[in-house]
């Protein structure tokens, strides 16, 4: 079947099989290889794109699902050079190490702050408790993400969060409930 | 890699239009909302209908509304629409309760009510919901439209009244004054189904008794609300003993399985609790409601 959809801006229409899932159209049709594919099975979160600004797990919906809509992945983040804030937060507070889950976690994060340009810890935490980072304990991208925050037109790299934030609310602290812990394979509602 | 059997796609543009199309398509042919239920079964290959019928541009089955003494919830209405309405939250706090705990935020952009149900899978928590808030299926076919309660609407796991050439439109939930609600629900970790989760709504009357009262189970190897808490409780003012004495009820009217979630005692022990919990935060909540 046919389907056209808009990826970062750009029109695209591809032949595809109805079954083909929205994260293997964009890695593998598209060849936007930001977007990871993980579990398959809608827990870790690696694969979240934007569809309409929302984010959704790639490998749980059809790239046929996807058609007409607005699908905004990580390579869409950055305009040219300059990067999107979250991406510049993930970089001066290190909310990465591996770097797989990145993708998801930004564009979540992108999508937080859209909706929310101040949220606290908790707000964070509850946003990107659908993704699983197995590196830095969330508490980095936790950071990542208050530092965009605090820099929504990006730059100033030379401020760190604390600086920013007073220093208050950027502890490292105990994991709450809310934060995702560990990945299993199940079916989910 | 996780890929679906071969399968052909179509766009309902209206409820009617689904309806022909699943009349057209016959018995191989499933309806596709948020698609978070259907498509990892769909990739373990458990589910392999021959034609799908999305209708996830049916925006007539999205949609809150209030209408009389009902409040109405079309089926397409997603988890995080229903988490956000504060009109839900005020009426129906139980509502709030089980969205926060259902699944994760991202999931929770693409998962329907409508599919939830439908999905009627035995850890599901808007089945419990909507069993304890009295609500109403609302479900539309070729013959035209019919209304079930929820106890005819579960016909038993991953199993419902909706027939293939059927299609649920819609939920309606009674809105009571003097009523309060609540859900509680233990799990592993965020995202994860439930180890077990109760939840229960109960209206007062104009004296502060209890006028009329529901409790469910969420996997806990119980259909519909637990038969004699409603009889216990009517005409009881709201106090400890009497949670007390629910939650025995509960315990021993489950029938958990021992799984990798935890054994059979155990989960006794949560249907005990757990229903006490939410029956007394579903007492609290009704006596300061001014919800009328």
């Amino acid at each position: 079947m046919q389907i056209s959809m808009t990826v970062n801006g750009n029109e695209v229409t591809s032949d595809i099989e109805p079954r083909v899932l929205l994260v293997h159209y964009i890695r593998e049709v598209l060849g936007l290889t930001g977007t990871h594919w993980g579990c398959d099975t809608s827990n870790c979160g690696t694969c979240v794109v934007l569809m309409d600004g929302q984010p959704v797990k790639s490998c749980t919906v059809l790239a046929a699902m996807a058609a007409g809509h607005d699908v905004r992945t990580v390579e869409g983040l950055a305009n040219g050079a300059t990067l999107d804030p979250v991406q510049q937060g993930f970089m001066e507070e290190h909310g990465l190490q591996c770097g797989f889950c990145t993708p998801g976690m930004m564009l979540t994060a992108r999508a937080l702050l859209d909706k929310n340009p101040h949220p606290d810890t908790t707000e964070i935490r509850q946003a990107i408790s659908g993704q699983i980072c197995r590196c830095t304990g969330y508490a980095t991208i936790v950071r990542s993400v208050q530092w965009a925050a605090a820099h929504p037109a990006g730059g100033d790299t030379d401020a760190t969060v604390d600086e920013v934030i007073d220093g208050t609310d950027t502890v490292i602290e105990d994991l709450p409930a809310e934060t995702a812990e560990t990945a299993d394979t199940e079916v989910k509602a | 890699m996780q890929i679906p059997a071969p399968f052909d796609y179509v766009r309902a543009t209206s409820v009617d239009n689904a309806l022909e199309l699943l009349s057209r398509h016959g018995a191989e042919s499933r309806v596709i909302a948020g698609g978070h239920s259907l498509l990892p079964m769909m990739k373990l290959r458990l589910s392999r209908p021959e034609w799908l019928i999305d209708i996830n541009d049916l925006y007539e089955l999205d949609f809150i509304l209030r209408d009389g003494g009902k409040l109405r919830i079309g089926a397409l209405t997603r988890h995080t629409t229903l988490l956000e309405s504060d009109e839900i939250a005020a009426l129906f706090p139980i509502v709030r309760d089980a969205e926060a705990v259902i699944a994760d935020p991202v999931v929770r952009n693409r998962g329907t009510i409508g599919g939830s149900l439908c999905q009627a899978d035995p850890a599901e928590d808007l089945s419990t919901v909507c069993d304890v808030l009295g609500a109403e299926a609302v479900i539309r076919g070729p013959a035209g439209e019919r209304i079930l309660a929820m106890a005819d609407f579960h016909r038993g796991p991953y199993e419902t009244a909706v027939g293939q050439d059927e299609i649920l439109c819609e939920v309606r939930i009674p809105i009571r004054p003097r009523s309060g609600s609540a859900y509680e629900k233990v799990e592993r970790r965020v995202g994860d189904w439930a180890v077990g989760a109760a939840g229960a709504s109960v209206t007062l009357a104009a004296d502060g008794t209890i006028a009329d009262a529901a409790v469910g189970l969420t996997a806990l190897g119980l259909d519909h609300t637990i038969s004699g808490a409603a009889e216990l409780l009517r005409g009881q003012q709201p106090r400890e003993e009497l949670f007390v004495e629910a939650g025995r009820l509960a315990a021993a009217a489950c029938d958990p399985v021992a799984d990798q979630r935890g054994p059979i005692d155990y989960k006794r022990h949560l249907a005990d609790e757990l229903t006490r919990r939410v029956l007394r935060q579903a007492c609290t909540r009704a006596a300061q409601t001014q919800e009328g």
